[in-house]
């Protein structure tokens, strides 16, 4: 079967890329775009350790055909930062000692950046609602929880202060 | 507020252990930079896959690979033919022993399957895709034979034997049957008998666990590469790359120096993650090919081929005075081994009765061989189950008696003095202050409302040493690096730069931590049995104060004095006759910068066989909310507190609590593996195998109780184990107090929640 050509934009940049028809987003990402912090914990849409964001919505990345995200912008852990300047959530995760080994941590970032797009001030229960497409076995999930709801008033206070 | 002082005579200050710094790898963890197993790729790179086996017991009566070999794209086959034919040999590894013969047949079967998923060949490809479809062309005969997976049922008479030479180990006659039994373990003291005659009040009680998985994040990965002239290189996640190596060597006879491996970063180990899988079979391919080969598990393949844990049945007999005195107590422990012999009931014989001073007991362990995956270690491996039967037991015992099961617990404390079940007699431990930390803690006085329970466990791990190297470099610029041979899998890499800042009077984000390959320092075991803060953290200690003595000397030379005019302080070297410095301290860095003119290169190493691990305790107290409804328990607080002798790193210490004590609920009220009659896991996914999410669990409270270990410099003790170990039966307790209930069958799902109701109502 022949290769699909797919055009999108990735953190930002134009990328085109080949993929045989049942290649994920996933696949494409780590294997073809070599952007290997999305991560593969399930393949089935249970872990959440592939999280990306893909027009502004949060998706598992192994759930997404590579050929459907044509004309989208695809947001990854690799485009967290901004230059070498870490994202709220990635300082905060870092000062709270959010993260144990590191596997879920790129998905649990990229949902957790789609949660505070979406609800600048969530509740303790609504950040845990919002986290439980994303397993982490090291943690049980009190530092990051703390993690998100100390970047989510961080990002309150910039917001007003700017 | 006291400042935190070094638990020895000298009395000094901390600076840097016991605070809170960022973790040397956390960019890189935050960024998506840090490569795990599965993230390395090599020019001409293979993609590995494994044909499993269909059956949970069959003979393999042949195995025809010529279709898949002439596949285009397919580059090698291979089934346990191409590997070695091994005698049964035994090799340390930590905490676990592996028996060469069995675990060669584990990770390629050889005349049998043992279990649904079995390894049986593996295949070498161009792509995904090709790999997938070379395994179907593999064709193989098989001859079912019937299975047995429930430990009971593989322990009676007339059960389908797993092995043909095995005969229980450990009984007083030597049989002449084959068993599914590989060893009877024993363990007692005193008169049992007069034991319980002297008792007021007696249980007997039985309690029941599934098999439950690590449920690390990330599936098992490598990459291998094995060169023309014989020399290997192997990328693995492993808790213990020194151990990947050696295995990797004896199970394909190669040269310990032949084989490289190069630790990668580790997604979640558990203890699951100190064995090998796919390690030999890449090798193997790699040299059938002669291309690197990477392998990557799926999901379903680390339910159904690696772990998990075991399965077991835990009975009690337990009596106690009027008083609380408890007189006597017999435990009887089953375990599910899994296709080969080596369940952790020898951890758990020693750890059931470890929190209790008991006169007189006896404590049965067996170990039995089932078709279902072969168990590996996990966080405390066979304490939770054994806790979970005898921390039940004495809250049905308290209840009989009519009292506090805390006051109970406090009556029969073990204390320093009393001799451990297992052998040794308890010194610098601190149970007692830990059964305090609850018992004082606000969360006992918060009021219960309806369907609300409390429940009250404690629990043990004796934490282990044991060897390690490290090597200690101080660069031009007077920074520090250190390197060892410990994978990091929980915050390590910090702990261990923080001992060596503070040994060398210098910040942390001037020391780099670097976990070294097999070729770059000398052996280290496993990251496991909570032992590398404490073993590897000390062999850190001695490296920086051999370092400290050098640097010393150094300046003992340039000033013209003897050394002990010198005294190392805030990372600078004083003169104590300040006439001879005229210029002042020798800070670091100068020393460093002139290291040329005062002997070379400042670094050293230091291996040793770390001795005196501190054993840990822990107690827990939950509180549940059970839906009369529809049996659905809710945890709606959690306090853990645990002696962990010197918190380092405190916030990675209680992230070890916290995370322990969920994987613990988990496997309380979730997690099973379910298996169909033909002996297939029916669960093998995320979605159904249902390990805690976020909206499960309430925030934990982790308590650190501080009783050092004068083993360590700093007082460490290990901490990642212990916390696993009280909340199955925490859980259970609380349930019962919930809905009136006692459950004796984990995990407490809402149906079996919501039958027990019922059948109480009637």
């Amino acid at each position: 079967m022949s290769k699909q050509r797919t055009a999108a934009i990735v953190n930002g940049d134009p990328v085109e890329f080949l993929s045989d028809p049942g290649q994920t987003l996933l696949d494409v990402l780590r294997d073809e775009l070599h952007l290997t912090g999305s991560k593969e914990g399930c393949g089935s849409g249970d872990c959440g350790a592939c999280s990306v964001i893909m027009d502004g919505r949060l998706v598992c990345s192994c759930l997404v055909l590579a050929a459907e995200v044509e004309g989208c912008r695809v947001e990854t852990i690799e485009g967290l930062s901004t230059g070498s300047t870490l994202h709220p959530l990635q300082q905060k995760f870092l000062d709270h000692a959010a993260l144990q080994c590191g596997f879920c941590t790129p998905g649990i970032l990229m949902a957790s950046k789609a949660l505070l797009d979406a609800n600048p001030d969530p509740t303790e229960s609504e950040a845990r609602y919002w986290l439980a497409g994303n397993l982490c076995r090291c943690t049980g999930y009190d530092k990051i929880i703390k993690a998100v709801l100390d970047a989510a008033a961080e990002l309150r206070q910039d917001r007003k202060s700017a | 507020m006291n400042k935190p002082v070094k638990p020895d005579d000298t009395g000094a200050i901390l600076k840097v252990v016991g605070t809170r710094p960022i973790r040397p790898d956390g960019v890189e963890k935050v960024t998506g930079r840090a490569a795990y197993g599965a993230d390395l790729h090599l020019p001409g790179m293979l993609i590995g896959k494994v044909k499993r086996s269909p059956h949970a017991h069959a003979r393999i009566v042949s195995i025809d690979t010529r279709k898949a070999l002439a596949l285009p794209g397919v580059k090698a086959v291979m089934t346990s033919a191409d590997m070695p034919d091994l005698a049964a040999e035994h090799y340390e590894a930590g905490e676990s022993a592996s028996n060469l013969k069995d675990l060669s047949a584990n990770v390629m079967a050889r005349g049998k399957v043992l279990y649904h998923g079995h390894a049986i060949a593996a295949v070498a490809a161009t792509s995904n895709a090709i790999a997938d479809q070379a395994l179907d062309l593999i064709e193989i005969v098989y001859e079912t034979l019937p299975h047995v997976i429930d430990v009971e049922e593989a322990m009676a008479e007339g059960a389908p034997i797993l092995h043909d030479q095995m005969f229980t180990a450990g009984l007083s006659e030597t049989p002449t049957k084959a068993s599914n039994i590989a060893t009877k373990h024993r363990l007692d003291r005193g008169d049992l008998a007069a034991g319980f005659a002297s008792a007021d009040v007696i249980v007997e009680t039985r309690y029941s666990s599934a098999a439950v998985h690590q449920g690390y994040i990330e599936p098992h990965a490598c990459v291998a590469s094995f060169a023309a002239d014989g020399q290997t290189q192997v990328w693995s996640s492993s808790q213990g790359h020194f151990v990947i190596r050696g295995l990797c060597a004896k199970l394909l006879k190669l040269r310990f120096s032949d084989v490289r491996v190069i630790p990668a970063e580790i997604g979640g180990g558990f203890g699951g993650k100190t064995t090998v899988y796919l390690e030999p079979l890449a090798l193997v391919l790699s040299q059938k090919s002669g291309h690197p080969v990477k392998m990557v598990m799926t999901r379903e393949e680390v339910f159904r081929a690696t772990g998990p844990t075991s399965a077991s049945v835990v009975t009690v007999k337990m009596g106690a005075k009027s008083d609380g005195t408890i007189t006597a107590a017999q435990v009887d422990l089953k375990f599910q081994a899994g296709a080969f012999a080596g369940s952790p009931v020898g951890a758990a014989v020693m750890t059931s009765l470890a929190c209790y001073d008991v006169a007189n007991f006896e404590i049965t362990g067996w170990d039995v061989v089932t078709n279902s995956p072969k168990v590996a270690a996990y966080r405390a491996p066979g304490a939770p189950n054994a806790a979970l039967g005898v921390e039940c037991a004495v809250d049905e015992l308290a209840e009989k008696l009519g009292m506090d099961p805390m006051v109970f617990r406090e009556k029969n404390a073990v204390r320093n003095g009393v001799r451990a079940p297992y052998g040794p007699v308890y010194k610098n431990i601190g149970y007692v202050e830990t059964l305090e930390a609850i018992k004082s803690h606000p969360h006992m006085s918060i009021p219960l409302g309806p369907n609300q329970g409390r429940g009250i466990a404690a629990g043990f791990w004796f934490n282990i040493g044991g060897e390690s190297t490290v090597n200690v470099s101080i660069n031009e610029d007077g920074t520090a690096i250190v390197s060892t041979g410990s994978p990091d899998i929980g915050g390590s890499r910090a702990s261990m730069a923080m001992m060596a800042a503070e040994v060398l009077g210098i910040g942390v984000e001037q020391v780099r931590p670097i976990v070294a390959d097999t070729a770059s320092i000398g052996f280290s075991t496993v990251t496991g049995g909570s032992r590398t803060t404490f073993a590897t953290g000390m062999a850190v200690v001695q490296a920086a104060e051999k370092l400290v003595i050098d640097l010393k000397r150094r300046a003992a030379e340039t000033w013209g004095v003897e050394i002990d005019q010198v005294v190392w302080q805030d990372g600078a070297a004083h003169c104590l006759q300040a006439e001879k410095a005229p210029k002042g301290a020798l800070t670091l860095a100068a020393l460093a910068g002139s290291a040329g003119k005062t002997g070379g290169p400042i670094a050293t190493v230091v291996a040793l066989n770390a001795q005196g691990a501190g054993p840990g305790f822990g107690v827990h107290v939950c509180d549940v909310e059970v839906d009369p409804e529809t049996g659905h328990v809710t945890v709606l607080r959690y306090t853990a507190a645990q002696d962990v002798g010197k918190a380092i790193h405190p916030a990675y210490v209680e992230g070890q609590i916290q995370g322990g004590v969920a994987q613990g609920i988990g496997w309380a009220l979730n997690e099973e593996y379910v298996f169909s009659t033909g002996g297939v896991m029916e669960n093998a996914g995320f979605l159904d195998y249902r390990v805690p999410v976020a909206s499960d669990l309430p925030m934990i409270d982790a308590i650190m109780v501080e009783v050092p270990n004068p083993a360590h410099p700093y007082g460490a003790k290990g901490v990642g184990e212990v916390p696993i170990v009280p909340p199955l039966a925490a859980l259970a307790i609380a349930v019962r107090h919930a809905t009136g209930v006692r459950m004796h069958d984990l995990p407490l799902s809402p149906s079996k929640i919501r039958a027990a109701i019922d059948a109480n109502a009637r």
